[in-house]
């Protein structure tokens, strides 16, 4: 066989490793929609709490738990009740109300001369907008009042402090995508540098660094929470730190263990035998080799990492009021399960969608990076 | 041939693989017969289909593979037959050992369960009747010391004795047809030898066929009835074993018997200055022990050997697995450490600091037996190619660089345009000539050559060999070539050093070596390398 006699079209460029990985991956359709919704919900972190109508932290102290619901707020039957229970305080009887369209019409009658500003009143209300004396009484004791309904909607309802829960959900997923991302970082870059010198540099070095691994191991990550809490106070940066502190011993672990593996194949041999250092083998050549299973990893500690999040703060050591995270809201949605289903249902769909997502392509991942098939 | 027509008839069988670039079609249209009582050699080179359609046949296929045609079974279809039907016939009534016994075996439980296990669940045998099966079936085999042997774990055993397990598992239902897929080629050639005799001599007893599949054309000569001979997934020629070696048909079985590898070495002349000397070398691994414990035990890879290597001269070092060739290979170009004195140009380099040592290494490259794993596979060849100079000429522009690349790779005959590829894209062959092209492109003065063919066909070997040649006569190369092949070796080197153990058996001129060896050792070597078919039937006969 002529072994040597190439094929003669000008192929120049090779398709690497990653290159067949990809192709590997585009052709499985569940890590491809993973993907697509993986997109849309780092969209949705990032630019949602910047467009939606809705600010995460505005209360709307008339729309406390309320369903969720596509039609606007207020109800036609909300809007009288709500119309006498503004002006209740306002020292006014109100003798007709009608609504007519995007208006309210109101009658009012008082023992002593009608203030103006009793439409501060109207207003103050989460109903009502822009409202207007249109017409008084010669004795300034009656008055006619024009108010325009303040339509709201309230896709996923309202929380047990009359927050959207729309808006609270898309800054949860900014917060907990943050973490994920933030702490995978960490862990991924300790992790790899740390296990690939171990793994590299082998024998006593890596006996005492892998030591300090397993007595790292065993301290209690709860512990070592609330101690960060007691000493700092509740920080989103500190729960990065803990998060990653603690994650990235398992990607230590991995990395030296693929790094043991390849320091014994040949092209590293090989490599030493040109005379390449250490940092240039570790930068060439095990670095690279070691990285398929470690993006792997990744996919799969990201969720990890959201769920010890969403635990933390379930515990009440997350984040801080008023931002939220998808653990937060589940933890509030949990308590008002029986008034307001709602609040525990879009908050668990959303967790759970983002989970699913990242770990379908965590194994389409897998699938496409497995060596075997090479 | 005996018996009224053929066990195993195989007809138009074609198999496709689907893989993302598209189907690929591995088998087109092979026709074969098996008769009782024959046994029928597949020759081929790597990539021939030969073992994909043993695959087929016993529906071990890939999952992303396809078979048409026809495989039957004494006229009963095994393709496209469910499973369970088809587990009464593979296993019991065709049987296959693989190339790799390690692999094959499960490593978690002892040898003696592995043969019982199916025998207790296929022919409800109780646990002692299973037990004196076994005893029987490695007997047969002729595992030395079998009931001890019972308990023992596959990685206590020695590569020859599991092969030898492996055929008693398959023997244990009494198949008609024992496949063999080059059930040899891991194992040194002495105990090659005793497993092909083994094999003839139960074929010979029990009556069975055996289909054996293989590269090694030796091998077919010394045991095969018939021959098929594979290329690129097709039937090139098929007959009698006789017939094809004394008049092959087809040019490429005319192509195959001429592969190996011939002529011999002119020794240096005697003023070439002497480059390399070692002596007293050892090599000790410690293994065992933690982090703070001392090492448990020791082994001395290699003992007190000395060796003295001129500019242009060709060192073989022969021996079988495990004697140490490679550890003194690779200490040799100061990979590992090693005690005792190896001076290059007046420097004790095995004495030195990594640091003191780099810039030595340019001059004492090394080339490995694997050529899948020898280089990068995240690396461009123009990046593999060009490593050295980043470390030993650091001044140079990439430009530069990239022209030396172009020159040593044209120097292996490649060319300079693969340099974008990666290696996975590359034959093995190929792959081995990057190799080459990586320890040329420093302009060394030794290079330690580990195996470097084994790993091929043998066609592309012979290439290799040549190149090898060439590349030494142009720049007045010396060459340490580690080789289990004896034949490769007389071709190659003009002085031979023979180990066993790590020791130092035999040392000389390669004819005086070949010609007249001294120790028992080295003659069982050269018998089992030149002399198959007289080794085959002087074991077989005792039995």
């Amino acid at each position: 066989m002529t072994d040597a006699a190439l094929p003669t079209a000008p192929a120049v460029a090779g398709r690497s490793l990653w290159a067949t990985a990809l192709r590997r991956l585009m052709r499985n359709r569940a890590a491809m929609v993973s993907l697509v919704v993986l997109a849309l919900y780092t969209l949705a972190g990032i630019v949602g709490p910047m467009v939606w109508p809705h600010d995460y932290a505005t209360v709307y102290s008339n729309y406390v738990k309320v369903p969720a619901s596509l039609t606007p707020y207020p109800r036609a039957n909300t809007i009288v009740p709500g119309a006498e229970r503004a002006l209740a305080r306002a020292r006014v009887e109100v003798d007709t109300v009608d609504v007519a369209g995007e208006t309210v019409t109101l009658g009012l009658t008082a023992s002593r001369e009608i203030d103006p500003r009793i439409t501060r009143y109207l207003d103050r209300s989460d109903l009502f907008s822009n409202a207007r004396i249109v017409e008084t009484g010669d004795d300034g004791r009656s008055a006619v009042m024009e108010a325009d309904i303040a339509r709201l909607t309230f896709v996923f309802g309202t929380d047990s402090n009359g927050r959207d829960l729309a808006a609270r959900i898309l800054v949860s997923i900014r917060i907990s995508l943050m973490i994920g991302a933030l702490a995978t970082g960490v862990a991924l870059i300790i992790g790899v540098l740390y296990g690939a010198t171990a793994g590299f540099l082998g024998g006593r070095i890596d006996g005492v660094m892998m030591r300090i691994v397993d007595v790292l191991y065993s301290l209690p990550f709860i512990f070592f929470v609330i101690l960060l809490v007691v000493f700092f106070g509740r920080n989103v940066v500190l729960m990065f730190i803990a998060v990653g502190a603690v994650e990235w011993l398992d990607m230590a672990r991995i990395v030296r263990g693929q790094t043991l593996s390849l320091r014994r194949r040949e092209f590293v041999r090989a490599a030493e035998g040109l005379g390449v250092g250490p940092a240039a083998i570790l930068r060439r050549h095990i670095i690279p080799n070691v990285l398929g299973p470690v993006i792997i990893f990744m996919t799969l500690l990201v969720p990890k990492v959201i769920l010890l999040e969403s635990f933390l703060s379930f515990l009440g050591l997350g984040v801080q009021e008023p931002l939220t995270s998808l653990g937060v809201l589940i933890s509030e949605g949990a308590r008002n399960m029986r008034n307001a289903p709602s609040m525990l249902i879009f908050p668990s769909l959303a967790l759970t969608i983002l989970l699913f997502a990242l770990n379908f392509l965590g194994d389409g991942l897998r699938d496409a990076l497995d060596p075997k098939d090479r | 041939m005996t018996g009224p027509g053929p066990i195993l008839t195989l007809r138009d069988l074609a198999i496709t693989f689907d893989t993302p670039d598209g189907d690929v079609e591995a088998v087109t249209g092979v026709d074969l017969d098996v008769f009782a009582n024959e046994n029928v050699a597949v020759v081929g080179e790597s990539g021939s289909g030969k073992s994909q359609i043993m695959m087929a046949a016993m529906g071990l296929l890939a999952v992303n593979g396809r078979a048409t045609g026809s495989v039957r079974y004494r006229g009963t279809e095994l393709l496209g037959m469910a499973p369970r039907a088809l587990n009464r016939i593979r296993g019991a009534k065709i049987a296959m050992i693989f190339q790799e016994p390690m692999t094959s075996l499960d490593p978690l439980y002892p040898i003696g369960r592995q043969i019982a296990e199916p025998l207790m669940v296929h022919s409800r045998l109780s646990p002692r009747a299973a037990r004196k099966r076994v005893l029987e079936l490695l007997d047969l085999v002729q595992l030395p010391d079998a009931a001890r042997r019972l308990g023992a774990y596959p990685h206590e055993l020695s590569g020859g004795q599991r092969q030898r397990v492996m055929i008693a598992m398959a023997l244990a239902n009494e198949p008609d047809i024992l496949i063999a897929d080059e059930p040899t080629t891991a194992l040194d050639v002495t105990i090659q030898a005793e497993i092909l005799a083994l094999l003839a001599r139960l074929k010979a007893r029990l009556g069975m066929a055996i289909l054996f599949i293989t590269h090694d054309l030796k091998i077919v000569e010394a045991i095969a009835d018939r021959v098929v001979v594979m290329r690129a997934g097709a039937v090139v020629e098929a007959g009698p074993t006789q017939r094809i070696f004394a008049s092959p048909r087809a040019d490429y079985t005319r192509m195959l018997l001429a592969a190996e590898p011939t002529g011999t070495k002119a020794p240096p002349p005697a003023e070439a200055e002497t480059l390399l000397t070692a002596r007293d070398v050892g090599v000790t691994y410690r293994s065992g022990g933690g982090l703070l414990g001392r090492s448990a035990h020791t082994i001395e890879a290699v003992k007190s050997v000395d060796l003295d290597l001129k500019r242009g001269q060709t060192l073989g070092i022969v021996g079988e697995s495990g004697s140490g060739k490679s550890t003194l290979g690779r200490a040799l170009v100061g990979l590992g450490h090693a005690d005792g004195a190896i001076r290059f140009r007046g420097a004790t380099i095995n004495a030195l600091s990594p640091r003191a040592l780099r810039p030595f290494r340019r001059d004492l490259q090394m080339v490995f037996q694997d050529p899948y794993g020898s280089l990068s596979p995240r690396m461009t060849v123009g990046e593999i190619v060009t490593e050295g100079l980043l470390v030993h000429e650091r001044g140079l522009s990439a430009r530069e660089r990239g022209r030396r690349a172009d020159e040593a790779l044209a120097e292996v005959g490649l060319e300079a345009r693969i340099k974008n590829r990666f290696p996975h894209e590359f034959s093995g062959g190929q792959r081995q000539r990057i190799a080459i092209a990586r320890a040329l492109i420093l302009k060394p003065e030794i290079i330690v050559l580990d195996e470097p063919t084994s790993a091929l066909d043998s066609s592309v070997q012979k290439q290799i060999i040549a190149l090898l040649r060439a590349v030494q006569a142009e720049h007045q190369l010396a060459y340490v070539f580690i080789s289990h092949d004896l034949a490769v070796v007389r071709a190659l080197a003009d002085t031979v050093m023979v180990m066993k153990a790590g020791e130092v058996v035999e040392a000389g001129p390669t004819e005086a070596i070949y010609g007249a060896p001294k120790t028992a050792y080295t003659r069982r070597l050269i018998a089992a390398a030149f002399d198959l078919g007289s080794v085959l039937t002087g074991a077989a006969e005792p039995a």
